[in-house]
């Protein structure tokens, strides 16, 4: 489409897409990829440096560091991956709704959307994992209705600004229905203030995730994980530089991209990026 | 405008109100409670009941909300279900620690983020405004726990000039947190100026670019006098909400910076009383956030209109 | 005597994506001398405001100085020296367009004006105060003490305006560049904004160069008028020159595009759009819309020669434009005759109020205290007639449109179609009501959908109202797109490929699109250029006499209106004042709004000269008892205009006023 011919014009959206896509298919094909098992432990390689038949060496258990980077994404890039379409579907029709409904609905509703986002979001999630566990089948719908809370806020002003505006008034002179009127005159407008939201909910998803991960709430070891790696590497950092190094580069990357992309998107649609905030 | 006030004062009250409704009905809903947590596996029969009974938890939950909300109004937030002790007490110190931590962090990040976002508006494109540009976005997008770790590697590891972690009890006296207090400060300074500075860049650039900016330049108004004057009041206005952001953020999410420098603030805190179950603290806490969320915004609402001439009067005629 | 402003050949561009040069301005000669006031004349892409930020030395960012020099008493003003800036705002001050814009929000007036004395005037400190004051009572502002402290926004336009003019002034100085200083506001108010202007030139002797697309404005305040054309001074000579025998055709075709107040003539469009900024062509650039256009025109450029009809002119052709039509040769509309035919749709005590109410009104149910918006509303529109609803800012016009389409309820009265009341709002309206009253908005950017492509937009109607679909549907539209004279290929284009004009007549395909027994035009001309302007008009007016579709033309433009309506109705503040049909309402308006209104219109004709009557009082809203009018009205009677509704007088012929003068047709004419 021409949208992404004009993001790809763009230094930082051909960065950021590429990045992204190299991510993605790492994550899809690594299983395939590895040399080594990532569990695999071997008590006499603890902390080999970076050499030939280990490329990024091995962390304290002896475990090869490149298995567990290329597989350390996976279940993260899953789970933010479904979470993200599911909050900013969600929490876009809530918004798209409420901006067109106004009145005491809308007041009442935007209240407690206030109130679920003054509580601090590792209260909100931690609240949820420490009962029911930190499985996929828990994190996906946590973040999803978490994180789909804010883009409630950002589908609502969205939309808000579009039914202003003198073809909205036209189409309901004519007569058409509400429904017609959000499907064919509102939404393609709206639409992209969501796609620039929803790129940007999944970076910090991410953040989110691999937070949640490297406090040790999240993924389990010995499953692979940036987070979880990074928070193993940490005490065996001044010998072992390499175990944290990897992973960091591994996260920060993607996100980085994600970020890029998502600003290059905006600008591709005629936006300035969002000025939302994470949480 | 005194009810404009007044209404905004209410509206937040409100909110406080149903954030603390929304995680008690929620802790309400979880399955377990504080005995369950405590006593374990032996949360059964007559000492399940007992424990109960003693703390109260027998009681329908919209009394026990009640008796709780009038409670805090007094200032009474109740007794840890851990330790036993008034969570006041318990709240007051790791609020201090978190007050020093986020203050600190302001006194440096938001001079900083105002002059350099100003710079770089005024000089769009230039050498420092390309570096600041791509270090923001590098600040803004790794994740704090990966800026703290490779900042502990370089300047506590590799360097040694300052510890990398904390070792100060919550109670500890003020000067215990120093030199420990400098990493973690530098890690949130990080992040919020690089927030900061965006928007006050764009802001910068939006407003130098005005009617109003061109009008004084025509007028013969001297370069720094036309940027002081005239475009940095209003430029400066969408920085107040960012900034406001930033401090709620501070004094209630930076739980991730805490865990890494052991730091004894409340984002430790809520970590560990979540995970042992001591739910009234958890409620407490999260009252306390949601408190400060809400009289920050409030507060950067109130700014904004004082500072803004044009949102002052209701008639602007045309 | 040397010129105070010399402007020798210059050119202003920018460089494109290519990497070639394409000129804003190109190869300007003007030369400005003391006391001289010359006008600046072009519609948008002419490059003229580019002109007056240039005679300061102040470039928009992207563009460059391709060649020629601009010098202010003989300083360069593009050299990078301090006495550039010292010359801004004090010998050479700027008054800008939109005066709201262009003062600092965040600094009160007074300080704003003191800012400027501080700069450029050689008065101690200490005089400031007392010559601010001074100032803003050279400006004829009232109570000038007070809005010292005043914001910006608490002004209204008029008054910015003056406060823009007066903050000029402090400098003292010897030329003033003034860009479109009376856009956007009200015809009342900018004759008087234009009288003072004028005043002051004869006063202080200061040069003035007025860039406008008004050529009333500009007749009535300059002595010399410079016509631009695609970055090109076209035209240059006297006023009278110009106004009277201009012998370029685009200056010709500009002015014969102007309606007229005197009879219900259509004004003649020029075909064509300008060519966009920086398109280059070797010869003629108005050549692709000149009807005298030869070859020789397009292939080498043409210097300014002397004008057959006085001044000078960059045209081959020029003894042979004197004949080409000006104003008095465009069509004469007849009226429409029907007076016995019943109303198709009628309005009675419509009342409108926009306030929210709060949450304790709601609870009790009271409505809120202020007067509405609009009140006592009565009109009736018969079957292929055109009434035009004429009025200044906060006239309600634009409400009154909107309650008939139904998209605002109205506080009390009811509206008529053929006889079956029509529900206040359109959720609750039949779709067959809802076919027959089509709207058409004033902003063509607004009013289509940036998303939908015009095969779209134009599909919207027909699907809902005829159920087609198809090659049908396609044929259709592009039917209805040859019917405002656009080629099929506009089909497949988004609103953003599309000029204002070309975007405009979308919008009018789309309204005749439903077969509409009624179309509400809401100041559907306002904003596109004159020559733009008329060629929408003249749609307009074929379309709907060739389907005898009746029509209610909101707008503040007399002649506009003039040109399309049978019957006008004439509001103020939300209250109808007068109403009649247009020749007799025009020729002897009988309600003092009306004669005031009426006055206040600037020809383009140097020797006309508007009267002001109503006085320069900024209104706060309808008054809650009373006359609307009774804050400015030149003949007011006394305490019972302000305590008691005026009643309605009948002068026959559907000639209604609303006066407590008691009114017997009167002989004066109007202006």
């Amino acid at each position: 489409m021409a949208v992404l011919a004009r993001m790809l014009a763009r230094p930082s959206g051909a960065i950021g897409l590429g990045l992204v896509t190299l991510h993605l298919l790492a994550a899809a094909l690594s299983p395939w990829l590895v040399p080594y098992d990532a569990t695999a432990i071997d008590a006499g390689l603890m902390f080999a440096p970076p050499d030939a038949a280990h490329w990024l060496g091995t962390d304290q258990l002896g475990r090869d560091i490149l298995t567990r980077t290329l597989l350390g994404g996976r279940e993260a890039i899953l789970v933010t991956l479904i979470a993200t379409p599911i909050a900013v579907a969600w929490g876009g029709l809530t918004g798209i709704h409420l901006g067109l409904a106004g009145g005491r609905l809308d007041d009442v509703l935007m209240r407690v959307v206030d109130a679920v986002l003054a509580l601090p979001w590792i209260l909100k999630m931690l609240v949820i994992i420490v009962t029911f566990g930190a499985g996929v089948n828990v994190l996906i719908p946590t973040l999803a209705f978490f994180y789909g809370v804010p883009v409630i806020r950002v589908a609502r002003a969205a939309t808000q600004g579009v039914v202003a505006r003198d073809f909205i008034s036209a189409a309901r002179a004519r007569g058409h229905g509400r429904a017609s009127i959000v499907r064919r005159e509102l939404l393609p407008n709206v639409l992209d203030a969501l796609m620039v939201e929803g790129a940007m909910r999944w970076s910090w998803m991410l953040l989110a995730f691999s937070s949640l991960s490297f406090l040790g709430f999240g993924v389990a070891p010995p499953t692979p994980d940036w987070g979880l790696m990074i928070a193993d590497s940490r005490s065996f950092m001044a010998i072992a530089p390499w175990a944290a190094l990897a992973p960091v580069a591994a996260l920060s990357t993607l996100i980085i991209g994600i970020n890029f992309a998502a600003d290059a998107l905006a600008k591709a649609v005629g936006l300035d990026r969002a000025q939302t905030t994470p949480h | 405008m005194l009810r404009l006030v007044l209404n905004r004062l209410l509206l937040g009250l409100i909110t406080v109100a149903l954030a603390s409704a929304v995680i008690f009905g929620a802790v309400e809903a979880l399955p377990g409670d504080a005995c369950v947590a405590v006593l374990q596996r032996d949360a059964v029969g007559q000492r399940l009941e007992n424990c109960r009974r003693d703390l109260g938890l027998d009681r329908p939950a919209l009394t026990r909300y009640a008796s709780w909300a009038a409670g805090a109004l007094r200032g009474d937030l109740g007794v840890s279900a851990g330790s036993g002790k008034p969570i006041a007490t318990l709240l007051g110190e790791r609020l201090r620690n978190t007050l020093l931590l986020a203050g600190c962090t302001l006194a440096v990040g938001i001079p900083l983020a105002l002059l350099l976002g100003v710079l770089t508006g005024l000089r769009r494109d230039g050498a420092l405004d390309i570096v600041l540009s791509t270090g923001g976005i590098l600040a803004m997008t790794i994740p704090e726990f990966v800026s703290a770790t490779v900042l502990i590697f370089v300047f506590s590891i590799g360097l040694g000039w300052v510890p990398g972690i904390v070792l100060a009890a919550p109670g500890a006296p003020i000067a215990d947190f120093f030199p420990g207090i400098v990493l973690p400060v530098a890690v949130l300074t990080m992040v919020m100026t690089a927030h900061i500075l965006r928007t006050v860049r764009s802001s910068v650039i939006e407003v130098m670019a005005s009617d109003f900016v061109r009008m004084a330049t025509l007028k013969g108004v001297p370069r720094a006098r036309i940027v002081w004057r005239h475009a940095l009041p209003s430029a400066l206005l969408p920085a107040v909400n960012v900034i406001a952001l930033t401090i709620a953020w501070l004094l209630g999410g930076v739980v991730v910076v805490e865990k890494v420098f052991n730091y004894p603030g409340l984002g430790r805190f809520m970590i560990d009383s979540i995970t042992e179950r001591d739910l009234p603290v958890v409620q407490a806490l999260a009252l306390l956030v949601a408190s400060v969320y809400v009289a920050v915004n409030l507060a950067a609402d109130l700014l904004t209109l004082a500072l803004d001439p044009r949102l002052r009067t209701h008639r602007a005629r045309g | 005597m040397s010129a105070l402003i010399d402007i020798a050949d210059l050119s202003i561009g920018f460089t494109t994506r290519a990497g070639t040069q394409a000129a804003v301005l190109r190869h300007i000669d003007l030369a400005v001398r003391a006391h001289e006031t010359i006008g600046i004349v072009g519609e948008s892409g002419s490059g003229k405001s580019t002109l007056a930020l240039a005679a300061m030395g102040y470039l928009k960012p992207g563009l460059g100085v391709l060649g020629g020099a601009v010098r202010f008493a003989g300083q360069d003003m593009f050299a990078p020296t301090p006495a550039v800036p010292a010359i801004r705002g004090g010998r050479l001050a700027l008054i800008p367009q939109n005066a709201g814009q262009a003062l600092t929000p965040t600094i009160r007036i007074g300080a704003q004006i003191a800012e400027a004395l501080r700069l450029h005037s050689s008065l101690p400190a200490t005089a400031h105060p007392a010559r601010v004051i001074e100032l803003l009572a050279r400006v004829r502002l009232a109570a000038p003490a007070e809005l010292v402290v005043r914001y910006p926004h608490e002004l209204s336009g008029g008054q910015q305006q003056r406060v823009a003019i007066a903050m000029a002034l402090a400098g003292e100085p010897e030329a003033l560049l003034l860009d479109e200083p009376t856009t956007g506001l009200d015809v009342t108010t900018q004759a008087h904004v234009l009288d003072l202007l004028r005043d002051l030139a004869a006063d202080t002797g200061m040069a003035m160069v007025y860039v406008s697309h008004d050529l009333g404005a500009v007749a009535r305040v300059c002595a010399r008028v410079a016509v631009m054309y695609a970055g090109e001074i076209v035209a240059e000579g006297t006023a009278r020159q110009i106004l009277r025998t201009p012998a370029h055709p685009y200056a010709r075709g500009l002015i014969a595009a102007i309606p007229t107040l005197h009879e219900p003539r259509l004004p003649i469009p020029l075909d064509g759009r300008p060519p966009t900024p920086g398109a280059t062509e070797p010869g003629c650039a108005f050549a692709p819309r000149c009807a005298l256009a030869e070859y020789a025109c397009r292939a080498t450029p043409i210097p300014l020669t002397p004008s057959p009809g006085g001044g000078t002119i960059r045209c081959r052709r020029g003894p042979d434009a004197l004949r080409l039509p000006l104003r008095q040769d465009g069509q004469l509309r007849t009226p429409h005759e029907d007076q016995a035919a019943t109303a198709l749709l009628r309005l009675d005590g419509i009342a409108v109020h926009y306030a929210r109410r709060s949450l304790w009104q709601q609870l009790t149910n009271q409505h809120p205290t202020a007067a509405p918006v609009v009140d006592n509303i009565a009109l009736s529109l018969r079957p292929g007639e055109t009434i035009g609803l004429v009025g200044e800012s906060g006239s309600g016009k634009s409400t009154i449109l909107k309650t008939i389409a139904g998209l605002i309820a109205p506080l009390r009265g009811t509206t008529t179609l053929a006889n079956t009341p029509l529900a206040p709002a359109v959720a609750q309206r039949d779709i067959h009501d809802l076919r027959r009253i089509q709207l058409i908005f004033q902003n063509p950017d607004e009013s289509l959908n940036p998303r939908q492509t015009i095969a779209t937009i134009l599909a919207q109607p027909l699907q809902l109202y005829f159920g087609l679909t198809g090659d049908t549907l396609r044929a259709r539209s592009a039917d209805l797109l040859a019917q405002v004279r656009l080629g099929p290929h506009y089909l497949d284009r988004l609103p953003a490929q599309l000029s204002g004009g070309e975007k405009q007549r979308v919008a009018v395909a789309r309204a005749f699109a439903a077969d509409p027994d009624i179309i509400l035009c809401d100041e559907v001309t306002s904003a596109l250029d004159v020559s733009v302007q008329a060629a929408v008009l003249a749609l307009l007016d074929d379309l709907r006499r060739a389907r005898n579709t009746a029509c209610l033309f909101v707008s503040h433009d007399l002649g506009v209106v003039r040109a399309l309506a049978d019957r006008v109705v004439v509001l103020y503040q939300g209250r109808i004042c007068e109403t009649g049909p247009a020749a007799a309402l025009y020729a002897t308006p009988a309600h003092p709004y009306t004669e005031a209104l009426l006055g206040a219109v600037l020809e383009p004709d140097p020797d006309h000269t508007p009267r002001l009557l109503a006085a320069d009082v900024v209104e706060q809203g309808p008054p809650a008892t009373g006359c609307p009018f009774q804050n400015r009205c030149h003949r007011r009677l006394g305490d019972i205009c302000a305590t008691t509704a005026p009643p309605t007088q009948d002068l026959g012929t559907g000639h209604l006023v609303r006066c407590h003068i008691p009114l017997t047709p009167r002989p004066e004419t109007a202006a």
